[in-house]
């Protein structure tokens, strides 16, 4: 699902300004003659760092003569990849055809409400970004949502926030 | 004397519902006890209700168990491992108890998912065991001409599992008809609808049997590179393809005269999708392997004869090229003997929603939507009334009830208005808003457009707005006429698949449930109480205990009432959140 991702945009310029581009080095070599190049550099770079500073976006452009109007159009046509930076976990919750049946906007809600935030946004602790997304492929265990690699199915919006809670007391001790 | 074998399904939905800790505490178990068992992760049985699922196979025989958590686990392997005693109450399949789960696998035939949740996806000996490769050896061994693989491809009847229905033997004749000295052959494991999720399965459960697909795929047609596109939302998939490629690969089954054929030099790799539903177009799958945007092109020319990189290429599914080595391997009649004259074989598929028995399931062609639903689905959950089936996702189209004994084939399904789609069943009952549903699809549709034709890109638009207004009560006569012209131009006007079916849940909800439409914009009420705009929230004058839950709660202070006393909501000043009714205690918030 198209989501538009709302920046932070002060702690976003100090973080763009400490991108490492030399991380690129290696992902630029391995790619840089291939044919059909620019989705896995595009993907590499975000694994890099979790998003696509703008700078990486100009070395990338240098280095393999791609242009930068292709690649933003690129960047922006998937819903993938993000141009800003991110919250250390990203919530994702199914919103397909099952869960969305099963009432899957009371979990949205619930996190809402919970973390303060909406959809697309991160919480000022850079802890945890929020998202809706299309279809997790675990339907019948639906509602569900996806915390980086584990998903959590047959929620409700209490069980969900309670996940959330326990993840920051985690990260805080 | 054969080990005890005990089978972990972890497949991605067995691990949500908690089958590593299941693994670990057994594996645990195993070590502390020092017993000589072996250890086996599976993929997906389909079983999705009962997850996770253990299997034990022992002298006796297999015994399935259901709804096991860590306690369960430790119960099953003192009674059964080490005592010998299967606990009944626990089975959900068993060659020797009966169990109450059995009708869930009556009448299903397994032949793309046949070695799913059977064998460890992770171990190219396991397949091979169970007659993997055999097919293409069979193949390379008996010298068996492209053409006469085509012929029995052809011959099964065979129709594209990805939801378009194209006789795959008559693609790959196109394809292999194509001069040129490079040819590719695309997987497409793009699974974007919501609510589907077959090709996941069988690419976390048995990998293998779709890379041997695409091997015979590619002698057939003379293919030099294959492409695996999976979507990216699929990590699992993808590392277990990773797995199976490179296992393939030092066997000597993928990379240059493979199986020993001098000059079959075939090689595969997986391609991560980025998340864009139009992807799972094949012209709009090629641009975007080529790196560029997934906008679809017009066709002709067709892909097999001018595909990736300007080259002729074939593109079948997932589910398609896991049929394909048993269809070689046993004949076109194993495959063709089940199904209906024109929809041959067996199909997949994922049965979510409001059902009892959420899963997998293959199917022959020919059944019908009432057996699915009220035999291996269990019916409805909680008892309530059956309204309506999806097929097809967004794609597709709704079968209401009063035609639930549509059977099941590309054409029976096609006739309703709905589609067979990639095999994604969601089924709704009586709370779910027919309304509501076109909106949601709509949404996702409109959400998904690439933006290239003008049809689909702002016709999607202006229906989900008129959706929306219905649905919050805002709706107006000639609405839903407008709705029908809309999705009639969305349909001609549009280049690719996205457009031209995307219309579909609104054309079918307005066919048979019009009633419901009409509903919400002449009465302003929503007869499956589902649209919260529509609704009269009121209090329970016999239930309100006057706790001030609600009153705090309201964020427009629509409620009134000292503590102790009965509440009362000023229908004026309600904006209709429901907060009062998801917050009050005491069932005491009535919704008319």
């Amino acid at each position: 699902m198209r989501v538009k991702r709302v920046s932070l945009k002060n702690v976003n310029e100090i973080e763009e300004s400490s991108v490492n581009l030399k991380l690129l080095d290696s992902l630029l070599d391995k790619y840089k003659n291939k044919k059909g190049n620019l989705i896995p550099i595009l993907q590499g770079a975000q694994n890099i760092y979790g998003y696509l500073p703008k700078e990486a976006f100009i070395k990338i452009s240098e280095v393999t003569g791609l242009k930068l109007t292709e690649m933003y159009g690129v960047a922006t046509f998937y819903t993938q990849f993000r141009l800003h930076p991110v919250g250390k976990h990203i919530v994702k919750v199914c919103h397909g055809t099952a869960c969305h049946v099963q009432n899957a906007t009371a979990i949205s809600e619930a996190i809402e409400d919970a973390l303060e935030v909406k959809d697309g946004e991160t919480t000022p602790d850079r802890l945890f970004t929020l998202e809706s997304v299309a279809c997790l492929g675990c339907c019948s265990l639906a509602p569900v949502m996806m915390i980086g690699d584990n998903t959590f199915g047959k929620l409700t919006g209490s069980q969900a926030v309670k996940i959330l809670k326990e993840i920051k007391i985690k990260e805080t001790n | 004397m054969e080990k005890t074998k005990v089978l972990i399904g972890l497949a991605s939905c067995g691990i949500a519902a908690g089958a590593n800790k299941v693994y670990d505490k057994i594996t645990a178990l195993k070590i502390s006890e020092k017993l000589d068992i072996e250890i086996k992760k599976t993929g997906c049985l389909g079983m999705c209700f009962r997850e996770p699922l253990i299997e034990i196979i022992d002298q006796t025989g297999s015994y399935l168990y259901g709804d096991v958590n860590e306690e369960k686990a430790v119960e099953i392997f003192d009674k059964h491992i080490i005592q010998n005693e299967p606990i009944k109450d626990y089975l959900v399949r068993s060659d020797l108890f009966e169990s109450k789960d059995d009708i869930f696998w009556k009448g299903q035939i397994k032949i793309a998912l046949r070695n799913c949740g059977v064998i460890d996806p992770e171990n190219i000996s396991e397949y091979e065991k169970l007659g993997g490769y055999q097919a293409i050896k069979k193949i390379v061994g008996e010298k068996i001409s492209s053409e006469q693989v085509i012929q029995t491809v052809l011959d099964s009847g065979i129709r594209g599992r990805g939801g378009g229905g194209f006789p795959t033997g008559l693609k790959w004749r196109f394809a292999l008809n194509s001069k040129s000295d490079i040819k590719y052959i695309i997987c497409n494991a793009d699974e974007g609808d919501p609510g589907a999720f077959m090709d996941r399965s069988v690419l976390e459960g048995d990998p293998h049997a779709v890379i041997e697909g695409l091997i015979i795929g590619a002698y057939a047609i003379g293919a030099n590179e294959g492409v695996i596109y999976c979507r990216a939302e699929y990590p699992l998939a993808i590392k277990r393809l990773n797995i199976a490629i490179e296992q393939s690969r030092k066997k000597g089954y993928l990379g240059k005269d493979v199986f020993g054929l001098k000059g079959f030099n075939f090689d595969l790799h997986v391609k991560e999708g980025a998340g864009a539903f139009v992807c799972g177009e094949e012209t709009a799958l090629m641009a975007s392997i080529e790196g560029e945007r997934g906008m679809p092109r017009k066709r002709p020319p067709f892909p097999a004869v001018s595909g990736l990189w300007r080259k002729p290429t074939n593109i079948n599914n997932v589910e398609t090229f896991a049929n394909i080595p048993y269809i070689i391997l046993n004949g076109s009649d194993s495959f063709s003997k089940y199904g209906t004259e024109k929809s041959k074989g067996t199909k997949v598929f994922a049965l979510t929603g409001k059902i009892n028995h959420g899963g997998l399931i293959e199917v022959p062609m020919g059944i019908s939507i009432h057996d699915i639903i009220f035999k291996l689905g269990g019916g409805i959950t909680g008892g309530k009334k059956f309204k309506a089936v999806q097929l097809g996702g967004p794609s597709g189209g709704c079968i209401p009830e009063y035609l639930a004994e549509t059977i099941v084939d590309y054409d029976s399904v096609n006739a309703t208005g709905a589609i067979m789609g990639s095999g994604g069943m969601v089924v709704m009952d009586e709370t779910t808003c027919m309304a509501d549903m076109a909106r949601f699809f709509l949404d996702f549709t409109c959400k998904e457009s690439c933006g290239k034709c003008t049809f689909c890109r702002v016709g999607t638009k202006r229906m989900l707005e008129i959706l929306t207004r219905i649905t919050q009560g805002n709706g107006k006569t000639g609405d839903i006429e407008k709705l029908e012209e809309l999705a009639y131009q969305i349909k001609e006007n549009t280049l690719c698949g996205l457009g031209q079916t995307a219309p579909n849940p609104v054309l079918t909800t307005i066919k048979y449930f019009r009633n419901e439409y009409e509903a919400h914009i002449n009465d302003k009420k929503c007869p499956a109480k589902n649209c919260k705009q529509l609704l009269t929230y009121s209090v329970n004058p016999e239930k309100c205990t006057g706790c001030t839950v609600c009153a705090k709660n309201c964020p427009s202070n629509a409620i009134d009432g000292e503590r102790k006393s009965i509440h009362f909501i000023r229908q004026d000043a309600c904006i209709k959140c429901g907060a009062c009714f998801s917050k009050c205690k005491f069932d005491a918030i009535v919704l008319s």
